[in-house]
């Protein structure tokens, strides 16, 4: 076996180690370690891409001196590393562009906390991104649970108490559901293992025999991970947890925690039921209802809001709800186009965040659209961030969400039944998405007569401005040269049946 | 004929003690034991007058109770359907497992060849006589690792929900709590060190019977609540402050990843592990499995302890 073989079994220890390390180290030194943990992660997962690429072959990998439906096992394959990769470049730049932020917000006793925190999500999703056992799924969703409950805490103001209350309820009505769903699959099949259990489903599905648990178990999972990601009707948690908690922790949460759950329905789909069997099922059309309901009504919510760091937020809802789509249409093709929205998301939503946090920085920390008129000529680098970020959300092209969009829009072509549907829809969505964005950018673009608040200059955000320079670069990187991305994850999807 | 006894040696004895309590003369814990009547909780009259003013305020200001019929239709629809919506889960649940394959019949799926392996070459293979243990922590080990890593990451919540801020230590409360109780201390005495000889019983004996790291380092913990109750903070923070709960933490889990880790790259490397698997039934056998019982139990007694711990006086 190849040396690199062992890099996802790495990246996952050396994370849930350091958090134990850091539970021994002062702040300063606990951040040194957690920004070097991200980085040599990041790399190793790059190094497997590359070599994942040239074999053109996923592999397992055994944990353990015991072979597969005994000992546990994780996987590995184009579309792994590259999610591994990519959430780890979002994760350091989250942490960089946030780090200013942490010391007004959070008490510096507490910081090494955060630190641990940050090591253990970051081990959880790459356990999510890798493992090929439903069980070990399970215990990493817990991890991921609750340190994401830990994440919103951190900063003890009433609003976060409140959304983390909020988001520990939510999440774990979904983690129980999930849990539902796993043992009524394990009573049918007998087997944890991911390819065990398709081989199992595939044979029960061909015999007839015990559909209603089937389907009930297959739906309780889909529930439960749609509520942690929130989905439309189960988004009530993500206003005020991804609008009150610590910037760093709001775009983590917005960019990797959600699509982790959602990385890992797409492996259930593939790698546990099975991509046709779970399009033989009414599942995909409920999703699919669902996805489209939550494009307009999260955009409406989004236009309703006076807060900055809201809106932002509820526009959350409206991409899950993109990417639910993909999931619904039930085709090679909208799954690429929900994963490649995945990424695109994921770029676009934490330069929101980290943007739209210089914009208050310099409107005395006020969120009110009242106060953040000109905003963008008083911080010129988080301005100019925030209209590419916006850009990239309405679908302008060279950037990311325009590609994601024309994706959309071209699997849904394919689709019979659901063409019509899916394009109206996609075009109601981008106005309204062009409404609020459009409207905070003008309002951040208005010349302020007589404002009392004063600018910031380049000398004293040098780190802030180089993060966002970094998020725009990679908002137009896959904008501009998306064909690979889209290559590659169509090789990933192959890889994964 | 004995000796006749002064009745200042007499009044020292244990019989006199004993006559004089039996005889209700004198109750012994009067003057020996502190006893605080706590403070009946007083709120004055026009505190309750204003938080209830204050109350109505926000409910007309902000939903304008009084004339919003939408908000009062909402309320009871949300009552009706949350009602119904777990009426019709139970229901949908109920009639799933209807369907599921019967308890108790040789046919059912889990009865496989996974099952099948974990009994027959279970004591073979892990060294383990209790199969659970060598199932937890050796066959799927990185479960295991995981969930104790769940408790870890449960506790770094706890303490940034609970832990005081630097210059907020004045407002613990354990100042009011009533101390020196005598019963308590009697009792605690004689169960604290078979409490505590029992659970790390639970831990050794994990790989031989029934028990294990999980179970044992939560009765260990429970001795360690006991005796913290009954002797005060002054007496545990000798042995036990956050510096040691955060080494023995650190050490544990270190333990516990390294050496699992080890044990992860050669099984999946196909090289040779220089653990030995010892004779079944032995105290010393079974690999890797006492010593991650040890680590699991130490890291279960110490949350159990710090979780008490933050409750009453949010520290150590």
């Amino acid at each position: 076996m190849n040396f690199i073989c062992n890099f996802p079994f790495f990246s996952i220890l050396l994370s849930l180690f350091s958090g134990t390390i850091c539970s021994v180290l002062p702040a300063k030194a606990a951040k040194v370690v957690n920004r070097v943990v991200i980085a040599v992660v990041g790399l190793l997962s790059a190094v497997l891409l590359v070599y994942l690429v040239s074999v053109g072959e996923p592999f397992v990998y055994w944990m353990g001196h015991f072979p597969a439906p005994w000992g546990n096992e994780i996987r590995a394959g184009i579309l792994e590393a590259g999610m591994a990769l990519f959430f780890c470049i979002i994760m350091y730049l989250s942490m960089a562009g946030g780090a200013h932020k942490l010391y007004d917000e959070v008490d510096e006793s507490k910081h090494n906390l955060y630190y641990i925190l940050v090591n253990l999500l970051l081990s959880s999703l790459l356990a999510l991104v890798y493992t090929n056992d439903m069980f070990t799924a399970y215990v990493f969703v817990e991890i991921n649970t609750i340190s994401a409950c830990g994440l919103i805490m951190i900063r003890q103001v009433g609003r976060t108490i409140e959304a983390a209350v909020r988001y520990m309820i939510m999440s774990l009505l979904g983690s129980g559901l999930l849990l539902f769903g796993l043992c009524i699959m394990y009573d049918l099949t007998g087997h944890l293992l991911m390819s065990n259990i398709k081989e199992s489903v595939g044979l029960l599905m061909a015999n007839g025999e015990y559909q209603i648990p089937l389907i009930v178990s297959v739906a309780l999972m889909c529930v439960g991970l749609c509520i942690k990601s929130a989905l439309f009707p189960f988004h009530a948690w993500l206003p005020d947890a991804y609008g009150y908690s610590t910037v760093s922790s709001a775009a983590i949460l917005s960019s990797l925690v959600s699509k982790g759950y959602i990385f890992l329905l797409i492996k259930i789909i593939y790698r546990v039921i099975g991509f046709r069997i779970f399009n033989s099922t009414r599942i995909i059309d409920v999703l699919f209802v669902f996805g489209l309901m939550g494009m307009i009504f999260g955009s409406i919510s989004a236009i309703r809001e006076n807060d900055i760091r809201r809106m932002i937020a509820f526009s959350s809802v409206a991409q899950i709800g993109y990417i639910y789509m993909g999931f619904g249409m039930g085709t090679q093709q909208g799954m690429v186009a929900s994963v490649y929205h995945i990424l695109s998301h994921a770029a676009t939503k934490s330069l929101l965040f980290i943007a739209a946090i210089g914009l208050t920085e310099v409107s005395g920390g006020s969120r009110k659209f009242v106060d953040l008129t000109g905003a963008g000529y008083r911080n010129k680098w988080a301005g100019v961030a925030f209209t590419v970020g916006s850009l990239s959300m309405v679908g302008i092209p060279l950037f990311s969400g325009f590609i994601s969009k024309l994706l959309f829009a071209q699997a849904a072509v394919q689709v019979e039944g659901k063409m019509l549907a899916s394009l109206i829809v996609l075009g109601i969505s981008t106005v309204l998405n062009a409404v609020y964005f459009m409207k905070t950018v003008i309002r951040i673009y208005t010349a302020a007569k007589d404002s009392p608040y004063e600018g910031i200059s380049f000398g004293k955000m040098k780190i802030y401005a180089v993060t966002l320079l970094f998020f725009i670069l990679l908002n137009v990187l896959l904008g501009v040269s998306s064909q690979p991305v889209v290559d590659l994850i169509e090789r990933g999807l192959s890889m994964f049946a | 004929m004995s000796k006749k006894k002064s009745s200042e040696a007499y009044q020292k004895t244990f019989a006199f003690r004993f006559f004089r309590w039996f005889g209700g003369e004198k109750d012994p814990y009067l003057g020996e034991l502190e006893m605080q009547p706590q403070d009946e909780y007083h709120v004055s009259e026009e505190a309750i007058l204003r938080r209830e003013k204050e109350h109505d305020a926000i409910m007309d200001k902000v939903y304008d109770a009084q004339h919003n019929k939408g908000l009062h239709l909402f309320h009871s629809l949300y009552e009706i359907t949350s009602v119904l919506f777990c009426l019709f889960l139970i229901a949908l649940l109920l009639v799933t497992v209807s369907y599921l394959p019967a308890v108790g019949t040789v046919t059912r799926p889990v009865n496989n060849e996974v099952a099948k392996r974990y009994i027959e070459n279970g004591l073979e293979e892990t060294g383990a006589v209790n199969i659970v243990a060598g199932m937890i922590l050796d066959y799927r080990a990185f479960d295991t690792l995981g969930e104790s890593h769940v408790l870890f990451v449960a506790t770094i919540t706890v303490l940034i929900l609970l832990r005081l801020n630097k210059g907020q230590e004045d407002q613990n409360d354990r100042i009011f709590e009533p101390k020196n109780d005598a019963i308590l201390q009697l009792v605690a005495t004689f169960l604290v060190p078979i409490i505590i000889i029992f659970g790390i019983y639970i831990i050794l004996n994990g790989h031989l019977g029934p028990g294990g790291g999980f179970s044992g380092g939560a009765v260990i913990g429970a001795g360690l609540v006991l005796y913290l109750n009954a002797f005060g903070f002054a007496k545990t923070e000798r042995f036990f402050t956050e510096k040691t709960y955060k080494w023995v933490c650190f050490f544990s889990l270190s333990f516990y990843c390294l050496a699992k880790s080890y044990s992860f790259y050669t099984g999946a490397n196909q090289l040779h592990s220089i653990i030995p698997k010892g004779t079944p039934g032995a105290i010393l056998s079974s690999g890797l499995i006492l010593p991650l019982n040890i680590a699991v139990g130490l890291v279960v007694a110490c949350t159990i302890y710090a979780f008490y711990a933050m409750f009453r006086k949010g520290g150590f």
